[in-house]
């Protein structure tokens, strides 16, 4: 039985970073869960960098990961916000048919 | 210690003086309320002509590394800072002007507008992945909102949901590629992962750029990451797709040719090839996408795509003298698309934009003055010598030839050719076209920054052309 090293890791970040860019395409019901997708691409690179950062033996990577949780909340807030307004419109939040434009 | 702290924040001193009156300016709009817009607008647009002051001020100086490596300003990122300020306060003043007229006038339009050409400013003078991951964002989040602006109209709030989405994926791919570059080198810093390169595991590297290479192709609307493009142009509020087309594209286009050339000069090859794909379908979805397009702001969006597959081409090249044709050929594009956009605006029918061929048809009989504005933009956008355009292309495609890629550039010229059509549609549609149904007033500000840049495309640029020559060869010439 071996540890766990670097390429769990990095295992772990690549299946959940893919978990969550599936979930952005599969996700048509719903855009609350099309932001829960986007938070898990954001905290599989998180998992990437703080495993690189320990295995670096630096500290850069865990500051980055700060960085990056730091904009995922902005990032959330604002995607938020835009729902709101697109829910006033239109009063549903499935991007099924959210094509008034097309394409 | 004090010492070197007050000089790197002297440095960087457009960035913290925008940042700071982007704040004084957003808590006097929430004290005053929308009855300060205009006032805001006009303090925004000064606080962005003081931080291009002040570039120009530094401009000569040798290149300074701040905090750590993070940000640098040099003579790539001056250029690049003044013209996104330019634009920036351009759109500013369209935008406010426009707002008022159909009853949108909001204080935060200014304010996010100097966010956003914040987040530019420091992607053109980013010489790190944190930094450069920050200023995509800080632009992003800014824009996102802009492209939402208009929040009772169901198209406006559609393009910004449909713009953040896609935009917060590309933001994962990217950052997911700058977690494998810095796993696999060790370095954030563009000079230092230029040093660890030739020890570094080249697969992973190599997978990691490609992932930033999307993410970043994303930003700048090029194939096959291009789908948002025609949605958000169609539904965001006019003059914020006038800012959305240039100057983002623009501090991209640099934030690309600084992580390529600084940080990965030994993958070259590799990058290139990826580029190569990118630029050739650019070119291919934008000229031919354009032509089935009936709304302008659609067809004016692939476009846009297509100047970025021709940009592209020159970064694509590889050297100093591609980097030099991509910032001309940027600026060129930048203004005359500024302008056409503008020219959109100028009139309506009945409170209704100008928005299809159809209600441009017959243009020329009722506002000739517009119709020859918008003729000369669209014949400059097209190629067409001896205006402004033609130049733009002219060097991209000296410098592809140059570095030995002769089939891509034959690719780019039948390919400019083909969206020439669609340019010359719009033409053919306001003068020789029926209908001679009158237009409502001319919107003076609208059509004064569309005669500007028409002028620009036209007899100013060969004035201008070789001034914008050398000193774009000098920012370019920072990377090598």
């Amino acid at each position: 039985m071996s540890s766990v090293g670097l390429p769990h890791f990095l295992g772990v970040a690549a299946i959940v970073f893919t978990v969550g860019v599936f979930g952005i395409f599969a996700a048509r019901k719903n855009i609350i869960a099309i932001l829960m997708s986007i938070e898990l691409m954001l905290l599989a690179v998180n998992i990437n960098l703080v495993a690189f950062s320990t295995y670096w033996g630096q500290v850069t990577g865990q500051i980055f990961a700060m960085f990056v949780l730091t904009v995922a909340a902005a990032e959330a807030a604002v995607g938020l916000a835009i729902l709101v307004t697109f829910f006033r419109n239109r009063g549903d939040i499935a991007v099924d048919d959210a094509s008034v434009m097309k394409g | 210690m004090m010492d070197v702290l007050v000089q790197q924040l002297f440095f960087a001193g457009a960035e913290v003086w925008l940042a700071v009156m982007a704040m004084v300016l957003l808590v006097v709009g929430a004290f005053v309320g929308n009855r300060a817009t205009a006032a805001i607008s006009y303090a925004s647009v000064l606080v962005l002509a003081a931080a291009v002051a002040f570039i120009i001020g530094l401009n000569g100086h040798p290149r300074v590394s701040l905090f750590g490596g993070a940000i640098s300003t040099d003579a790539l990122a001056n250029f690049g800072r003044i013209m996104v300020f330019v634009t920036a306060a351009l759109a500013i003043v369209l935008g406010d002007r426009w707002m008022k007229r159909v009853g949108l006038q909001k204080f935060e339009y200014p304010v996010l507008m100097l966010l956003a050409a914040l987040g530019m400013s420091v992607m053109v003078s980013a010489n790190s992945l944190i930094s450069l991951y920050l200023g995509i964002e800080m632009q992003s989040l800014a824009l996102y909102v802009l492209a939402a602006f208009s929040r009772d109209n169901p198209k406006s709030s559609e393009a910004g949901l449909k713009y953040f989405v896609l935009g917060a994926l590309s933001s994962g791919l990217l950052l997911y590629g700058i977690s494998l570059i810095y796993g696999f080198t060790g370095q954030v810093g563009f000079a230092e992962i230029a040093n660890a390169l030739p020890t570094s595991s080249k697969v992973g590297v190599v997978f990691g750029l490609v992932f930033m290479l999307a993410g970043l192709a994303f930003k700048v609307s090029a194939a096959p990451f291009h789908m948002w493009t025609p949605d958000v142009y169609e539904g965001a509020p006019t003059p914020v797709v006038a800012f959305f087309s240039s100057a983002p594209k623009l501090a991209a286009m640099i934030l690309t040719a600084r992580v390529l050339t600084e940080g990965f000069a030994l993958a070259t090859p590799e990058w290139q090839q990826v580029l190569i794909v990118i630029a050739v379908l650019s070119m291919i979805f934008g000229s031919f996408g354009g032509l089935v397009q009936g709304n302008i702001k659609r067809l004016l969006a692939y476009s846009s795509i297509a100047n970025m597959g021709f940009a592209l081409v020159g970064l694509a090249a590889g050297t100093a003298a591609g980097v030099q044709s991509v910032l001309i050929y940027m600026v060129i594009y930048m203004l005359t698309s500024l302008g056409l956009f503008a020219g959109l605006l100028v009139t309506a029918r009945q409170g209704r934009p100008l928005e299809s061929f159809e209600d441009f048809a017959g243009l020329a009989k009722v506002r000739p003055g517009l119709a020859l504005v918008m003729t000369l933009l669209l014949f400059s956008a097209a190629g067409i010598p001896p205006l402004a355009g033609f130049w733009g292309k002219f060097f991209v495609f000296k410098a592809a030839l140059d570095a030995g890629l002769v089939w891509l550039a034959v690719i780019g010229v039948v390919l400019s050719v083909i969206a020439a059509f669609y340019y010359l549609k719009l033409i053919k549609v306001m003068w020789f076209d029926e209908g001679d149904r009158p237009v409502d007033g001319i919107a003076w500000d609208a059509g004064l920054v569309a005669l500007a840049m028409a002028l620009f495309v036209g007899p100013i640029s060969w004035f201008v052309l070789p001034v914008l020559e050398p000193w774009a060869l000098r920012a370019a010439a920072i990377l090598f």
